[in-house]
């Protein structure tokens, strides 16, 4: 440490170094009029935009490097497998993998999802057996079990939000038991904000069962640094467009003994190592589960991403977003009927506001702000178990990521003046 | 970069009035048919009730829960479906489904009475569907109440 540092105690230093009105100059979409107003966009909970250095790495993969991957001897697909391969190891790493070869290209959450209940689930699931789940989850992770337990003749078990959008975690002990096979639930909530405490969870599901545990990352990768290996779960998947990389792509992890423990998802190329008419065998881990020719661009721009996330910083990034959401629910609290959903403590939450404002409904809150150049979404958020809960038909939601700032937060909250101006 | 749509166009205070204070938005005892039609897309609900005798609609009620627009566009049909002929009925809905494509002539037509003050939701493409969701259920009750041949001229 230089002596003049010392003068600085470290807790006062904020980690934000994060100057988001500069990396907004990456993003050359954010710098547009919407409907005569310069735009907001605060609907990055639906997907995120995508910085320069990522849409350069897609145009320069198609203008000199195109070719299919692991197939070809010549130039061109070396090139190809190799930036494909390091995309696998830079997203590997990036969310704390042990081996790269644990991490499966998918086209996002829902596949990755999808990949266990079909692949895990049919083989290993019983008549009898219970996977639980909560009333937090996002379609993508409620409706594939359902269609497996519906197979299986598994049974769905329920972990309940409270009022604040907790999870009500501890009811889970008494939930689990030997026939508890998997627990599976979202790391953060796209509709609450709530941060859930994953390896706590984990522990407590460890201790009373032998179920594996899955999580949906796709709200968390994206806005806090995440480490699979520390968390202690058996499986993570997230969605690329969520953290500024293409759609279309995404990533499962799992740990390898559950891989290898598992049948193929897709058949087809790439996916085999001897195929014979009786039968085949099947290629090492990752390429067991990924079947035909992969989603090479999108691999090699969700590296991109990850690098420029990681030169952002992701400590840097929860920070700002969290000082982003304190500054909103102050100045928002001063719109008259405004009601946010979810935790009250900010230490649990991410920057995700769920809202409703009188008797506007969130479909006219969402025109009237898309009016005035504010990007919201409103709905259900294809969490209809979550609305149920709170006995709402939708509601308004606003997400943060590094690149807004407190002058986005103003224009929403000038917005809904404006709705309140015309529902009164 | 788009040109800003009217909002003071949309949100006309007769729209208002119906959201806030929906016309015939109760239960009827006496319903020969119900509909229940759902926007997967913002959650909108709406259940139509109507009685019809004849190839008359005697009274017309709904319930249901969504955005001014799909409510007051509910109201408002509700209000003119009284004592009219199945046939009318669907000349009503082709003709509010030519005012949210923008015709000019259906925006003056006083056939559609109070409907005509959302005529500004056709500047709004993505609310379309929302002032057409009763119309939709209104359409399958006519099919449900014998009425063929909807939208077809003959
Ligand atoms: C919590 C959560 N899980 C899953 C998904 C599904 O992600 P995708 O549509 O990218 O597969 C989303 C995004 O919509 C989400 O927010």
């Amino acid at each position: 440490m230089s002596p003049g540092s010392l003068a600085v105690s470290p807790s006062k230093v904020a980690p934000s170094a994060l100057d988001a009105a500069v990396l907004r100059r990456d993003f050359p979409i954010l710098d547009q009029m919407v409907n005569g107003h310069s735009l907001a966009y605060l609907d990055n909970a639906a997907t995120t935009q995508k910085p320069l250095p990522v849409l350069a790495a897609l145009e320069s993969y198609y203008r000199h490097d195109n070719a299919n991957v692991h197939r070809g001897i010549h130039e061109l697909s070396r090139r190809a497998t190799v930036a494909y391969e390091e995309a696998r190891i830079r997203i590997a790493r990036f969310i704390g993998a042990p081996h790269a070869s644990e991490l499966i290209f998918t086209r996002g959450t829902t596949e990755g999802i999808n990949l266990m209940a079909w692949s895990w689930g049919l083989e290993f699931l019983k008549e009898g057996d219970e996977i639980i789940l909560t009333a937090m989850e996002h379609h993508s992770n409620v409706v594939p079990w359902q269609l497996v337990a519906r197979r299986t003749g598994a049974k769905l078990r329920w972990l309940e939000i409270d009022s604040e959008g907790r999870l009500a975690i501890d009811v889970l002990p008494k939930l689990l038991s030997k026939r508890t096979k998997l627990v599976t639930f979202t790391h953060v909530s796209n509709v609450l904000g709530t941060v859930n405490p994953v390896a706590d969870i984990v522990r407590t599901v460890k201790q009373g069962s032998d179920a594996i545990v899955l999580i949906d990352g796709a709200q968390a990768v994206p806005h806090l640094p995440v480490d699979v290996a520390a968390l202690g779960c058996d499986a993570y998947a997230f969605s690329g467009h969520k953290m500024c990389g293409p759609t279309g792509i995404g990533a499962l992890w799992a740990r390898k003994s559950l891989l290898e423990s598992m049948p193929p998802f897709h058949g087809g190329g790439e996916m085999i190592r001897v195929v014979e008419r009786e039968g085949s065998t099947w290629a090492d881990l990752p390429h067991k589960f990924e079947a035909g020719t992969p989603d090479i661009s999108g691999a090699i721009g969700l590296g991109a991403a990850v690098d420029y996330l990681t030169q952002v910083g992701m400590p840097a990034i929860a920070h700002h977003e969290k000082e982003l959401l304190a500054y909103a629910l102050g100045r928002l609290a001063e719109v008259k009927g405004f009601r946010p959903l979810g935790p009250s403590d900010l230490s649990q939450r991410s920057g995700v506001i769920s809202f409703t404002l009188g008797d506007a409904h969130p479909h006219d809150i969402s025109t009237i702000l898309d009016s005035e150049g504010v990007a919201v979404r409103a709905g259900h958020h294809c969490a209809q178990l979550i609305m149920r809960c709170y006995g709402l038909p939708a509601t308004t939601r606003a997400s943060f990521y590094f690149y807004n700032t407190t002058q986005d937060v103003d224009r929403l909250v000038a917005g809904l003046h404006v709705v309140r101006g015309i529902f009164g | 970069m788009t040109e800003q749509a009217p909002l003071n166009s949309l949100y006309q205070q007769l729209i208002l009035e119906h959201y806030r204070h929906p016309k015939n938005k109760s239960d009827l005892p006496d319903k020969t048919v119900e509909v229940r039609m759902h926007n997967p897309v913002c959650g909108d609900e709406i259940q139509l009730q109507l009685k019809v005798e004849g190839d008359e609609i005697k009274s017309a009620h709904f319930a249901g829960q969504g955005c001014s627009i799909s409510q007051a566009s509910v109201s408002m049909m509700t209000s003119l479906l009284v004592g009219r002929k199945l046939a009318d009925a669907d000349a009503l809905a082709a003709r509010f489904t030519e005012l949210m494509h923008g015709n000019a002539s259906a925006a003056s037509d006083k056939a559609l009475g109070d409907l005509r003050a959302l005529q500004g939701v056709a500047k709004f493409p993505v609310r379309i569907k929302c002032a057409l969701l009763g119309f939709d259920a209104l359409l399958e009750a006519l099919k449900q109440s014998g009425h063929s041949g909807h939208g077809k001229i003959p």
